[in-house]
């Protein structure tokens, strides 16, 4: 079994804020992210996928189709985008770094067919980052 | 949904390694440059690793603010700026880094209950790191 991770780097804004709490319970949890305006970040994503190497091609997985699915399903929808308006999963959830990883996992995970997706981590500044490795 | 969530943070503090179970010779011979006498220093990046279900209300595994609090108030306030030799937990033990790994979890293992302590990670300098994680196997 070999791993290995495509970078990709994308900027957005977000703020946190739970409708089912008083706004001083939302002051209280998220402190300045509970700004309505909105603050961004510059993420850095890491997608580890896992496989055995092809012996034919040497590649765990076709890294541009890798790329192609990263593009496709994360960055076009994220990059330069505010997470709460424009990013349907965010409608309903907060979009902190942990339900980001949750959902570009599960955007990724049905479009990966020849490698099996290992870990998302997602650093929202390079002192903070989540991994997600698909547990329930 | 469980997610592990890791937080760094840099300190810097002196040390010696020195062994009094050691001869001098011993002591030289095991620890080379480390074992001068008047100590030396680096800076030090920690890497806190926790893990949970993300809460529904928050979408987090714990609050950053918490972790923040608890590490500036029982970590960095005993390590930062300090000779390691000098405190409590490296009376017995030397300060090396993988001491320091294991005092650190320790701490936060007793300490911060937010969330499940994973493993604790430490770069002594840009060309090692050391991580612990309470003896269980580093599957990730």
């Amino acid at each position: 079994m070999v791993y290995l991770t495509r970078k990709a780097e994308f900027a957005a804004s977000h703020y946190y804020h739970n409708p089912d709490l008083t706004r001083e319970e939302n002051q209280r949890i998220f402190g300045k992210c509970n700004n309505p305006n909105g603050h961004g970040h510059n993420y850095t994503l890491e997608v580890t996928v896992k496989g055995e190497v092809d012996p034919r091609s040497g590649f765990v997985v076709d890294l541009k189709q890798l790329r192609d699915v990263l593009h496709r399903e994360v960055l076009d929808a994220m990059d330069h985008r505010f997470l709460n308006k424009e990013v349907p999963e965010f409608s309903s959830r907060i979009p902190t770094t942990e339900n980001l990883a949750i959902a570009i996992w599960q955007r990724l995970i049905s479009k990966l067919n020849q490698a099996q997706l290992h870990r998302v981590r997602v650093y929202e500044t390079p002192d903070l980052f989540v991994d997600f490795y698909g547990e329930a | 949904m469980k997610a592990h969530l890791t937080r760094r943070y840099m300190f810097s503090a002196s040390h010696r390694l020195h062994s009094d179970a050691m001869s001098e010779a011993e002591n030289a011979k095991t620890y080379g440059k480390c074992n001068n006498p008047y100590g030396h220093g680096h800076n030090y990046a920690l890497e806190i690793t926790v893990s949970g279900p993300v809460d529904e209300s928050t979408g987090m595994v714990c609050n950053l603010v918490d972790l923040d609090g608890f590490v500036q108030r029982d970590i960095l306030q005993r390590f930062n700026l300090e000779n390691l030799n000098t405190r409590a937990e490296f009376v017995q033990a030397v300060p090396t880094t993988e001491n320091l790994c294991t005092a650190i979890y320790d701490i936060l293992q007793r300490g911060f209950t937010q969330a499940h302590l994973e493993k604790v990670r430490i770069e002594e300098t840009m060309m090692n790191s050391f991580e612990y994680a309470g003896g269980k196997l580093l599957s990730r």
